[in-house]
């Protein structure tokens, strides 16, 4: 049976009547939903179900895919705030670069962005058993980075040239930053500390990186074996006994 | 939230308000549509070296009467008109928009370095600060400031309103607001105008109160309960008053952490202190995004955290800055570089001299 393709042209067309057509081009049975003309129009995918693949060709709006449960959307452009936002599986796949808060508060899936991300990428990111969201920015990302993160697993690539941010892991109690490269103890936040990546580590972040490499047509070899620093919580309650007393 | 837009052309070449009318509207989620306005520079060429004020009056009798009396105290009115303006719907005028313009007579500000921009400083805070029924919007060379807020009050009915694509400026701001902490009254929304500078700010300054404190000491009267008169009258105390460039003058407003400082190489530490240290009572917190103008140059700015969206977008000779991306495409669909600059880094567009 052929995949069965809807067309939409989301010219000068508000969020609302857009999000209502892709909703009922998934719910009447459509494989793949193809957004043409797609200029700022937010909520796109957002509480999505089911296993459709969404093109967004342009800027996608803020909180792209947001409480989405399976479908992958693939932005062919830039996204601007929060893509991922409370997603709860599925993937996001964005060729461009992305705003501030990409993945934020994330509960699953995968969010992949091949050019830069904001501040505060990965803010946070939460797991709880099987749930484990992974995000990974091709490009660099901005200070902050999984901020008050919880869960899940953050890698930053850094293809396009070192990464500037501070206040890495600032509040992290869960979770792990994974970024290419050394990192200056400087640019790491209170409670998160450096650890050493193991090769059990490598394992198991190779096949996102291989998956990464694919949706993007990179060479996965170089960046399965690069340095890599990981960044964790230094411990579970950082801030224990700042606000509370035992 | 609000929504912040601002595009300048490097070599003055002339935008009608169409452009961003459209770059505002695509950001209409940005705002609660009970405010927003726009500034523009170039408008008035005809009365090029005159200061057009832009007066809010609550009537053309008894309002116009106290306006017209200060000003003529304080200099010649070369002409003044009613700002034309078109029904909307749905839409109400709380007050009658009034423009004139304004020659005042340096004079009577002996020993000032600026004496004609001391004046409009002085006429402007006077008239607005007392319940007279008066409020002077903007007050520059060349320059004005159309707004309205209250109900009704979206980005395309306010540029409707006013028909901004019938003027034609060099540099544009834009300002949707979004409502938190003051009631939506016509002279309340963004740009805020003080001759040579406007400002519209995306945001919420946390220091309002000290830094108001601050520039009160300097002799300026805020009346208007809005960050952006703050702001408008720092940047107009550090530039004008103080002779600072502009990028140590931002450096003063958002400078960077002092453990950022602490980082840096031992000469800019130096400076870095000494600005914070003079002017520690005229730092900005909290979550702001600011655009920024004057006759020269078009700069935007964020809180050192980064609270706030700004998005710069270059295309030729014009320099465009923005809460979203999409608003800047919605202007300029071939735009050539789309940037989001770091915490605290300013942007800076100067115009050809």
């Amino acid at each position: 049976m052929m995949a069965k393709q809807v067309t939409i042209d989301a010219k000068g067309m508000h969020y609302t009547p857009l999000n209502q057509q892709i909703r009922k081009a998934v719910e009447d049975g459509a494989d793949e939903v193809v957004v043409q003309n797609v200029l700022g129009q937010r909520f796109i995918g957002d509480g999505l179900r089911g296993n459709a693949t969404i093109h967004v060709y342009g800027v996608a709006g803020g909180d792209l895919a947001m409480f989405m449960s399976g479908p992958t959307v693939i932005v062919h452009g830039n996204a601007e705030h929060a893509p991922g936002n409370t997603m709860d599986s599925g993937k996001v796949v964005i060729h461009g670069s992305a705003g501030d808060a990409v993945a934020h508060s994330m509960r699953g899936g995968k969010v992949f962005v091949r050019g830069n991300i904001g501040y505060r990428g990965g803010i946070h990111m939460k797991q709880y058993e099987a749930q484990r969201p992974i995000l990974v920015v091709g490009g660099s990302a901005r200070t902050f980075l999984g901020e008050y993160m919880a869960g899940g697993l953050l890698v930053v690539l850094g293809l396009d040239g070192a990464m500037d941010a501070r206040g890495i892991g600032s509040g992290i109690h869960g979770g792990e930053i994974i970024i290419r490269g050394n990192v200056d103890d400087a640019c790491l936040a209170a409670g998160a500390k450096k650890v050493p990546l193991t090769d059990e580590d490598r394992k198991r972040i190779a096949p996102v990186i291989r998956e990464f490499a694919g949706d993007f047509g990179l060479d996965p070899e170089p960046l399965l074996n690069a340095d890599y620093t990981r960044i964790v919580p230094a411990s579970a309650r950082p801030f224990a006994g700042k606000y509370t007393w035992e | 939230m609000c929504g912040i837009f601002g595009v300048m052309d490097k070599r003055r070449r002339m935008m009608d308000g169409s452009g961003i009318r459209q770059a505002l509207s695509i950001m209409n989620e940005r705002g609660s549509g009970e405010g927003a306005g726009y500034a523009a520079y170039g408008i008035y060429p005809d009365y090029r070296d005159c200061y057009a004020l832009h007066v809010f009056l609550d009537n053309a009798c008894e309002s116009k009467a106290v306006v017209d009396a200060t000003l003529e105290q304080w200099g010649t009115i070369e002409h003044d008109e009613a700002i034309p303006t078109y029904d909307q719907p749905n839409f109400r005028a709380a007050c009658t928009p009034w423009r004139y313009f304004f020659r005042p007579d340096p004079s009577l500000a002996p020993g000032s370095a600026t004496p004609e921009k001391d004046i409009i400083t002085t006429l402007v805070m006077q008239i607005n600060a007392c319940q007279n029924g008066a409020e002077i919007v903007s007050s520059g060379k060349n320059v004005g400031v159309f707004k309205a807020g209250g109900a009704g009050s979206r980005p395309e009915t306010v540029a409707d309103f006013y028909r901004i694509e019938d003027y034609e400026g060099y540099i544009w701001l834009a300002h949707n607001r979004y409502a938190t902490a003051s009631p939506g009254k016509w002279e309340r929304p963004d740009p805020f105008n003080l001759h040579d500078w406007s400002v519209v700010e995306n945001g919420k300054i946390t220091t309002y109160g000290t830094n108001r404190r601050y520039i009160e000491s300097f002799g300026y009267t805020c009346s208007n309960s809005t960050d952006s008169e703050v702001i408008t009258c720092l940047i107009d105390l550090l530039v004008r008053r103080h002779g600072l460039d502009i990028d140590l003058a931002i450096r003063a407003l958002a400078p960077p952490y002092w453990d950022e400082i602490d980082r840096m190489p031992e000469s800019k530490q130096k400076l870095n202190r000494a600005l914070r240290f003079a002017y520690g009572p005229a730092t900005m917190n909290g979550p702001f995004t600011v655009v920024a103008a004057n006759p020269d140059m078009m700069v935007g700015f964020t809180d050192r955290g980064k609270l706030r969206p700004m998005v710069v977008g270059e295309c030729a000779d014009r320099l465009y800055i923005s809460s979203e991306e999409a608003a800047i495409r919605a202007m300029e669909p071939k735009v050539e570089s789309i940037t989001m600059p770091a915490a605290g880094e300013p942007v800076i567009g100067r115009v050809a001299p």
